[in-house]
């Protein structure tokens, strides 16, 4: 081994891979976050890529990012900026170079980096180093694409193949610079191309060689050791994204409640991969029904629901305005449904693969009539699982819509998740009435939640109508009296709202009082909690309030709120959750933080923007 | 002890709900039939009462789950199809009525109507076409014919109908019958043979608005001409039709030609027999289009051809999976794949 190489031993550390959207950079980065996971690190990632099929190839408007932040400690987010920036070609640098701390190593495939590259990605000389002022940062032109050739020049691969294996020479180059284990990925490769074994040689081959080259060349002086998280609770961990969370916590509820889960959904970005991990799930009796559109999506899963199974339906921001309708039905007739709507930026078709959160109010509001409905966000990738069940529980057990938001951030992001033990999740248990229940009335309720029974076609005794035109007050049957009408629609605003008694108390990170309280709602935990910490770290009397039940809201809301001199509400949207605590809080002034840019805040902005709240600028 | 559903009658059926359609309208004596039907279907498929569930989507003909007594769900405008797929892979057991207009199924509903049927949900649609948007008051509907004169088309509509028959069949619809609201006996025959066909049943019934559109179907309808302008086909039977049961169908190169049996050397030997059965769709697909005057318009089952269901397929794959899946509860599923202990 070189005896000169230096190993810097670190904490944590930030490494971004990105390329054309062909090259397999979203690939190449999860390989990287799961082997640093299994390893033992926790770890943090955020893919970041286009949403053409294909752009232009080597333009700024194709590259493909994937970033993967792991540590030794507990990361909360994917990191504001990277130790590491791989660009296998020259517009991939440019896109990124402002992404890599001052002073980083950015590792580039020289070989793309002639005339026909520079020209596509836009720049205005042939010198990229000048051209973007990357004079104070480790650059380090690979031919990796040369290379490439020559590693597999033997391996029998088509030419197209052999290139297309030049995003494994460069996760080989960081496994040496991060000491990672390469048998991790090794052990995909034969997983993953079980039935090509040449194909299996030819990664291992090219990954190795990708690794020696690193190893050998002096540019990279030094390399660096993240050791394993040792901060973690003990347990046994995955790795798991948002949307698989989510998709499983979904059958866990069906579980619990023994019934049948059924998945009435169209695809759309970026919430399909529920969809298909449920798809996937028949072994446990799930049911997807890939409908026509997402009207039929929503309207098969009320279908279902009626008919006695735990129905879902999955979405993202446009495809939620297409089940506007369908939402207002389910209000009307009292069944138990989950939507999940996966949000993205908007309006219309919008970023489609950017994150945002801005389906709020239409999540709350989006509506014909006065029709309330459960509103909670999921905030972590994994917690995706306990929100998802806690939407179906709700559902069930108060017969009533629950709409689960969650965002592109954390359905794509992914985290080390404990695995849980299906024992320490509590009973689903619906009001599901008896066949040949005497004097079954369809809209009688319990006296607690306000929940109307469930009664399942096929069981004697309890025929009824149900619809979407308004009920009687017990009977169910057709009315248009007006005072009947005022009745119905009080008694469904009561029924979400007494939710809350079912709910838990919102939590305070930091102290109970203080100088300001950083409020937050959904995906943006994980910046909020590292700029709320960094600033106590600071000596700062700032605490963090962060909501996973919207509609309705902890009951103790109030209370905390008035322990703070100042409130401010960050969110990924232009003040939708600040103007729903206007409405619900209106003795408190709000301070907003926003941001639009189809990206998460960063650590930094966030610490910024509570200095000069707290200097009162 | 017999069971109960050898001995339901039509009045078993009859809700407490007061029926609000117009007098006259066509509709009562399609809710007549279905009471008359599903004693005929519990009988014969030994269906109890609570097994049927009438799932409707917006206008006059969608207040039918409220006049039944079963389970029932009237839903939104168009999107009859979706609740009704969903009532029935959710539970596979339940026997599914849709019932929709000419503008529920083929206007708003369209995308749901022909992907029911191309997956062949075992659903029954009873498709009421007045040809007419009677609930929102006399504007016209896709099967309007070319030039007819409503509230949005004072001047004549300048759009083609829809013929249902061809949509059903051109979706691969497996089942397709007609019928007329006046016959109460064809249109409850009819019913009873779509609840006992696996998969998607449309039955179109040619139905009287009294007060938008009276009258569309008289020339067909009307007593006095029926014999002479409908042929009520049924399998195996030779296709004859007329007061006299002197008129044909015969195949003339790609066409259906209508011939009097006695005249122009034609036999009743060269009379077509009708194959509902016959999985090739040509020559139920050119039954379906016969318009009057120039042919007899087809009434009974038109089509009905064995296949698989998609509710079915579903249930038989989910089984399938299940047998000899490793992962058999939520904890398997979390610990499966790659893990490792902190």
């Amino acid at each position: 081994m070189d005896k000169q190489k230096s190993v810097q031993e670190l904490d944590e550390v930030v490494v971004r891979f990105s390329g054309d959207s062909g090259d397999g950079m979203q690939l190449t980065g999860t390989l990287f976050a799961d082997a640093s996971a299994l390893f033992g690190n926790d770890v943090s990632t955020f893919p970041d890529y286009p949403s053409e099929i294909r752009a232009p190839q080597g333009t700024i408007g194709g590259v493909s990012g994937f970033q993967v932040h792991f540590g030794s400690r507990k990361v909360n987010t994917p990191g504001d900026f990277c130790d590491v920036l791989i660009a296998m070609n020259p517009a991939a640098l440019k896109a990124n170079a402002k992404w890599v701390k001052r002073g980083g190593m950015i590792i580039v495939d020289a070989d793309q980096f002639n005339e026909k590259g520079y020209q596509r990605a836009g720049y205005k000389t042939f010198d990229a180093v000048s051209e973007l002022n990357l004079q104070d940062y480790k650059v380090i032109f690979a031919p990796i694409t040369n290379l490439t050739k020559e590693s597999l020049k033997d391996s029998g691969l088509d030419n197209k193949s052999i290139i297309r294996s030049k995003n494994m020479f460069a996760l080989g180059m960081v496994y040496y610079i991060f000491d990672r284990p390469l048998n991790f990925t090794e052990k995909f490769f034969e997983k993953k191309f079980s039935k090509k074994p040449e194909v299996v040689e030819a990664n291992k081959k090219v990954l190795r060689d990708g690794f020696n080259y690193a190893a050998n060349i002096h540019a990279i002086a030094s390399t660096y050791k993240v050791k394993q998280a040792t901060t973690l609770p003990k347990g046994k961990y995955r790795n798991i994204n948002g949307n698989t969370a989510t998709a499983w916590g979904l059958i866990a509820a069906a579980e619990k409640a023994s019934l049948p889960l059924f998945c009435g959904s169209y695809p759309i970005t970026p919430a399909t991969e529920i969809l298909i991990e449920l798809a996937k799930r028949k072994d446990l009796g799930v049911k997807t029904l890939q409908a026509e559109d997402e009207i039929a999506g929503i309207c098969t899963a009320i279908g279902a629901a009626y008919a006695g199974n735990f129905a879902v339906t999955t979405t993202s921001g446009p495809g939620l305005s297409l089940k506007s309708e369908a939402l207002g039905l389910a209000v009307m007739t009292e069944l138990p449904l989950v939507i999940v709507d996966v949000q993205r930026g908007g309006p219309s078709t919008g970023l489609p693969t950017k994150t945002e959160q801005s389906d709020l109010m239409q999540a709350l509001w989006g509506r014909n009539g006065e029709a309330p409905m459960v509103v909670i966000a999921a905030s972590t990738p994994s917690n995706c699982f306990d929100y998802a069940f806690m939407a179906g529980k709700i559902a069930m057990e108060h017969m009533t819509p629950v709409l689960l938001l969650t965002d592109g951030y954390i359905a794509n992001g992914s985290e080390p998740w404990r695995i849980p033990s299906m024992k320490d999740y509590p009973d689903i248990k619906p009001p599901i009435v008896a066949e040949g229940t005497e004097g079954y009335m369809p809209y009688a309720r319990d006296e607690k939640r306000l929940a109307r029974g469930w009664a399942f076609p096929g069981k004697k005794g309890i025929a009824h109508r149900v619809g979407g035109l308004e009920k009687d007050f017990l009977k169910g049957t057709v009315s248009h009296d007006p005072t009947n009408h005022q009745r119905m629609v009080d008694i469904r605003a009561e029924k979400v709202q007494r939710v809350q008694e079912f709910i838990p108390e919102q939590q305070v990170i930091g102290d109970p009082e203080g100088d300001l309280l950083v409020i937050g709602w959904g995906g943006t935990f994980g910046h909020l909690f590292d700029a709320v910490q960094e600033m106590r770290a600071n000596g700062k009397k700032v605490s963090l309030c962060h909501f996973n039940y919207i509609n309705p809201m902890p009951k103790n809301v109030a209370d905390i709120f008035g322990r703070f001199k100042k409130l401010v509400v960050c969110e990924l949207n232009m003040g939708q959750f600040a103007n729903h605590l206007r409405m619900n809080y209106q003795q408190f002034n709000y301070l907003q933080y926003n941001k639009v840019q189809g990206l998460p805040f960063t650590v930094v902005e966030l610490v910024e923007k509570f200095n000069q709240i707290l200097e009162g600028k | 002890m017999e069971e109960q559903y050898m001995n339901y009658t039509p009045q078993d059926f009859k809700s407490d709900q007061e029926v609000r359609w117009c007098p006259g309208c066509g509709d009562h004596a399609i809710l007549n039939a279905v009471q008359k039907a599903l004693p005929e279907v519990s009988k014969q498929l030994k269906y109890n009462l609570e097994r049927y569930v009438f799932v409707s989507g917006i206008g006059c003909s969608s207040r039918f789950p409220y006049y039944v007594n079963t389970f029932g769900f009237h839903g939104i405008h168009g999107r009859a199809s979706a609740i009704a797929t969903g009532v029935k892979v959710a539970n596979p057991t339940l026997s599914v009525w849709q019932v929709t207009g000419d503008g529920d199924a083929l206007a708003i509903g369209g995308n749901h109507f022909i992907h029911a049927v191309r997956r062949n949900i075992d659903i029954n649609i009873l498709l009421f076409n007045n040809q007419i948007y009677g609930l929102t008051k006399g504007q016209y509907s896709p099967t309007s014919p070319l030039g007819a004169i409503t509230k949005t088309s004072p001047f004549g509509t300048v759009e083609h109908p829809f013929r249902p028959g061809e949509l059903v069949i051109g979706a691969q619809g497996k089942f397709f019958a007609r019928s007329l609201d006046v016959d109460v006996k064809l249109t409850a025959e009819i019913m009873v043979e779509a609840a006992k066909h696996d998969g998607t049943s449309v039955v179109e019934i040619l139905q009287n608005c009294v007060i938008f559109n009276d009258g569309a179907y008289d020339n067909i309808a009307d007593r006095e001409h029926r014999d002479d302008r409908v042929i009520v086909l049924r399998h195996g039977e030779k296709m004859v039709f007329g007061k006299n049961r002197d008129k044909g169908l015969i195949l003339s190169g790609l066409s259906l030609k209508v011939v009097t049996i006695g005249q122009g050397g034609f036999t009743m030997d060269d009379i077509l027999v009708h194959d509902a059965y016959n999985p090739n769709p040509g020559v139920h697909m050119m039954l379906a289009n016969m318009e009057y005057p120039d042919y007899p318009v087809a009434l009974g089952v038109i089509r009905n051809v064995k296949d698989s269901t998609y509710d079915d397929n579903v249930r038989d794959q989910v089984l399938e999976v299940m047998k000899t899946a490793k992962i058999k509860s939520v904890d398997d599923l979390l610990n499966s794949g790659d893990t490792w202990e902190v």
